[in-house]
């Protein structure tokens, strides 16, 4: 009873906040703000927020182009709704003072007690309210990751719930057990920016969707191609970008580690690149370009649970052990399993997340960052037993709240569009619109008219 | 009178254009399709996922003509887009039957 109270004590207060009624201001004592480190934040968000819509163009390349605005909104539509649903209660989930090392409480329901002074228990030196909207852009990002294991079938209001329900019960819970306190964190487990919170739990995720969606139409029997290799290529470097928001702001200051995360995010894209365009032209004798942007996107997942633990030279070594790796899964594995992850959402995030993750636990080094640990080749054995732990955990969890998700959502609503909505393309039958809708006729006519 | 339809290769058309303007052919239609006569499959690789590229880009050029002209058109498209490989692409001609130029009415040979 006593909780139910509180429950609805904290609503009534978050309501009163979103009424934008101004709180009184708390009078504990408030920490000072470090201006550089908050305008550093500030900005890492804005191009973490970029990632989102970056991805967006990356796997709307990917697409056929009756799906391009369908994969495109999705994105969009996540940044809506996590956006809102972070504020009401992702943010205390995630980062409220803990419950059980498994969950936040309640406390910032509605960020009620978020103030514009720091936080004493995380990023101490900017305030609150730039923390939440650092972590937010991390909550956005993973949930539309997730969208391209499922892409060119899934239905917008089956999406729309999906979402909601795997923010709050996925990606919550995991962040709270890695970075808000949880029992991942207590038990040493090192992740900078996400590699497990991030690109495991989409990963996994998304390999859980696309199994239980089922295949996409035609899959075996059309040629389904991406339609447009220039946004993919834009999409992959405004991804590049953002991640260095990402990674470098995962420091939560403007310091040394800060700039070590941006070096080694850069060296370990390059060295993904490098290594997947090497192994497919080794293979199959082209070089192509959506190797080169899958092989730098590879290094980057890799790099992000590593960023502030290890040197730039063991950024190359990841580099060029996670190209080959995904690259192999996504060419070979995956058609031996035979699923339809669509945009290889768990080949790359999945499986690079999960290269990352283990090869923080073998080159992290305190020599490099005396906040971190030692890995396999420091003496560490510790760190990558727990390491193996955090991927293991994340793996399970991601997988089985994703299926119970799917399952419930599936009751309420289909999954999955029509036959005949999947082959008229989603970009008409779910939303009315078409992505090249003007044709040179059209146009030309109207200037005919113009003239006349 | 005849029409040509000739489907030839993308990059011989800016030379085959240039020469038939050169011997006073200026009216045509063209289209980019996609098409194969004998022409192998070729393999592509998106992400290593094998394709089987079966149905190749080509440029098909239409092009209406008084009958003492079609030898003239032929001979030139032969003599431009043969490169002497497969797909080169295919010439079809046609028997006529009408012409009607929409702006003044004028029809068959006036009108070509």
């Amino acid at each position: 009873m006593k909780a139910k109270t509180s429950i609805w004590m904290a609503l009534i207060l978050a309501f009163i906040m979103v009424l934008g009624i101004t709180m009184p201001a708390l009078a504990a004592e408030e920490l000072p703000v470090d201006t550089g480190n908050t305008a550093f934040i500030i900005i890492c968000s804005a191009m973490v927020l970029l990632m989102t819509p970056g991805l967006a163009f990356f796997y709307g390349g990917m697409v056929r182009k009756k799906n391009v605005l369908s994969i495109m909104m999705q994105c969009f539509a996540v940044m809506a709704l996590v956006s809102v649903q972070w504020v009401l209660m992702g943010y205390t989930l995630s980062f409220g003072p803990d419950v059980g090392s498994v969950i936040g409480n309640l406390n910032f329901l509605g960020l009620h007690g978020v103030s514009i002074f720091p936080s004493p228990d995380y990023a101490s030196t900017i305030p609150h309210y730039v923390f939440v909207a650092f972590q937010l852009m991390f909550a956005i990002i993973t949930a539309a990751l997730i969208s391209g294991a499922f892409a060119e079938r899934m239905r917008f209001s089956a999406f729309v719930l999906f979402v909601l329900l795997w923010t709050t019960l996925v990606y919550d819970p995991i962040a709270h057990w890695v970075w808000g306190g949880g029992w991942l964190g207590q038990l040493g487990a090192l992740d900078f920016a996400g590699g497990t919170v991030v690109h495991i739990s989409s990963g996994v995720s998304g390999l859980v969707t696309a199994l239980f969606i089922g295949k996409r139409l035609g899959k075996e029997r059309d040629t389904i191609v991406p339609h447009n290799m220039p946004f993919t290529v834009l999409g992959a470097a405004l991804l590049w970008f953002g991640w260095f928001g990402f990674n470098a702001g995962s420091a939560l200051a403007a310091d040394g580690i800060a700039g070590l995360a941006f070096l080694v995010t850069n060296t370990c894209a390059a060295a993904g690149a490098i290594s997947w365009v090497a192994a497919e032209w080794l293979h199959h004798g082209k070089p192509t370009v959506f190797g080169a942007v899958s092989g730098a996107v590879a290094g980057l997942v890799a790099i992000t649970p590593a960023a502030g633990f290890v040197s730039p030279l063991s950024a190359v070594v990841m580099g060029i052990m996670v190209g080959p790796v995904c690259y192999l899964f996504v060419s070979k594995i995956k058609e031996k399993l035979g699923y339809d992850d669509s945009l290889d959402a768990f080949g790359i995030h999945g499986v690079g997340g999960t290269v990352g993750a283990l090869a923080t636990g073998i080159f992290a080094s305190t020599a490099v960052n005396p906040g971190g640990a030692d890995g396999l080749l420091y003496g560490g054995l510790h760190l990558f037993g727990v390491q193996i732990v955090a991927v293991g955990a994340t793996y399970i969890y991601a997988a089985l709240a994703t299926l119970l998700i799917l399952k419930v959502i599936s009751m309420i609503v289909p999954l999955r569009v029509s036959d005949e909505e999947e082959e008229v393309g989603l970009d008409t039958s779910l939303h009315g619109e078409d992505a090249y809708g003007y044709d040179d006729m059209g146009v030309s006519e109207r200037l005919v008219g113009i003239q006349s | 009178m005849k029409k040509i339809e000739a489907v030839i290769r993308p990059a011989r058309f800016e030379e085959l254009k240039v020469a038939l303007k050169a011997q006073g052919v200026t009216g045509m239609t063209t289209y980019n399709v996609m098409g194969r006569g004998k022409q192998q499959e070729v393999k592509q690789y998106y992400r290593g996922q094998e394709l089987q590229v079966d149905l190749f880009p080509k440029l098909k050029v239409e092009i209406g003509c008084p009958n003492e002209q079609v030898e003239k058109i032929v001979q030139l498209i032969l003599d431009i887009c043969n490169t002497g490989q497969i797909g080169d692409g295919k010439i079809f001609i046609y028997p006529l039957e009408e012409v009607i130029r929409i702006s003044s009415g004028e029809k068959n040979l006036d009108a070509l």
